[in-house]
């Protein structure tokens, strides 16, 4: 949780939501959000708590997959696929730029 | 009327079939969707596709946009009983049919579905720089806002912030009561692209070219950091691609990242008399087969 300065707007950093909000933030459900935990689309931080809790990542991950299934219309599975195979090609982009390619 | 923008937008001919212009729309939206295609010019492609989709996927918008061009949705003295639900303002849209989720990020969340809105999104694209330096940003968002009679205008809002300090690519800021109907408005922050430094995760990386002779012989050279030049130590014998680890220089998030350098060993364009001197002694002195793997 970062401090806002005293004159503009009070911005912070959002460290984890919980499910309920993850399915606000994505404007889905539970049962949507239980798939993509299935299908490996996303994990949830830590099971001690009694609500899942996503990263940052995580969330960035099932805003995308929302977006990417809505538009592209796929399905979890496809969508699973799409995200890994994304996340693989821009790895190999960054150490493209690393080696001066 | 020869409008054929939105026919141009698909890369289709103005008599496609319904077929071809789904099969058009739905090959665009997998090239250019923002979430696969990262350039610059893929998110207005995206949109524009997803605009002319909306009109020319529907037969009844289709055959109107074909008679009337880019004001086929003005309102005309035959179709008065519609006008009311329609849109005023410059987007092509009918109410009732335009996919809410697809301009989420311009209209704001759950819009066009009846409910009131309970939470805002939006993006910010910013540079390294202001994550390290935590700079002020003016985020500009338009919401649609429904007047008594029933019209739709789009309202312009201007929202001050302050760029964290460490903020990460991907990570989400939350601004209290700054969404619409004051709730909460959520922003994902992503970087564009740096001319130096690539970053993952926490961790930048800076490809730094050396000579050969600073790679063999070793020793300080200058290297930039986002927050200032540094000398580098590099150790004897460095090896083409050697990674250099700057603990704790890379993003100040809660728990730093680290800076990495990659050694690139660059050549003079051209060598002096003397320089090609000292290589041919170098030849005599350092006998080495850099293709003994190869068999040769």
């Amino acid at each position: 949780m970062k401090k806002a300065s005293p004159r503009s707007t009070h911005v912070e950093v959002i460290e984890t939501l919980s499910l309920s909000e993850l399915t606000m933030f994505c404007d889905t459900n539970a049962d949507w959000v239980v798939k993509l935990v299935e299908h490996g689309v996303v994990t949830p931080v830590a099971e001690a708590t009694p609500e899942w809790e996503f990263a940052p990542k995580h969330i960035a991950r099932a805003r995308k997959a929302a977006r990417l299934m809505r538009d592209l219309g796929l399905n979890v599975a496809g969508v699973a696929l799409v995200l890994d195979l994304i996340e693989e090609r821009d790895r190999l982009a960054r150490r493209l730029a690393m080696m001066g390619g | 009327m020869a409008d054929t923008e939105l026919y141009k937008a698909l890369g289709v001919s103005p008599d496609a079939s319904a077929d071809e212009i789904k099969r058009a729309y739905r090959k665009m939206a997998r090239k250019y969707h923002p979430d696969v295609n990262a350039s610059p010019e893929a998110d207005a492609k995206f949109k524009a596709a997803a605009a002319a989709n909306d009109v020319l996927s529907d037969p009844e918008k289709r055959a109107a946009y074909d008679r009337f061009g880019a004001s086929w949705d003005q309102p005309r003295p035959e179709q008065t009983t519609r006008q009311d639900d329609r849109w005023q303002g410059g987007f092509a849209f009918d109410e009732r049919d335009v996919n809410p989720d697809m301009f989420r990020d311009f209209f704001g969340d759950r819009f066009g579905r009846g409910d009131m809105p309970r939470d805002q999104h939006a993006a910010i694209e910013i540079a390294l720089e202001d994550a390290i330096s935590g700079a002020k940003k003016t985020l500009t968002l338009q919401s649609p806002q429904i007047d008594r009679t029933g019209h739709v205008t789009m309202q312009t809002r201007r929202i001050d912030l302050t760029i964290p300090k460490g903020v990460l690519p991907g990570q989400n800021l939350r601004l209290k009561g700054k969404g619409a109907e004051g709730a909460d408005l959520l922003i994902e922050v992503s970087f564009r692209p740096h001319p130096i430094y690539t970053i993952d995760g926490r961790d930048l990386y800076v490809t730094l070219p050396v000579t050969p002779w600073e790679a063999a012989l070793g020793g300080k050279v200058p290297m930039p950091t986002p927050t200032g030049t540094v000398d580098l130590t590099i150790p004897p014998d460095a090896r083409q691609g050697q990674k250099l680890r700057l603990k704790g220089r890379g993003m100040a998030a809660a728990q730093k990242g680290d800076l990495y350098a990659i050694l690139q060993i660059v050549n003079p364009s051209k060598l002096s008399p003397e320089a090609r001197d000292l290589y041919q002694q170098l030849a005599k002195a350092q006998p080495y087969n850099p293709r003994s793997k190869l068999g040769v």
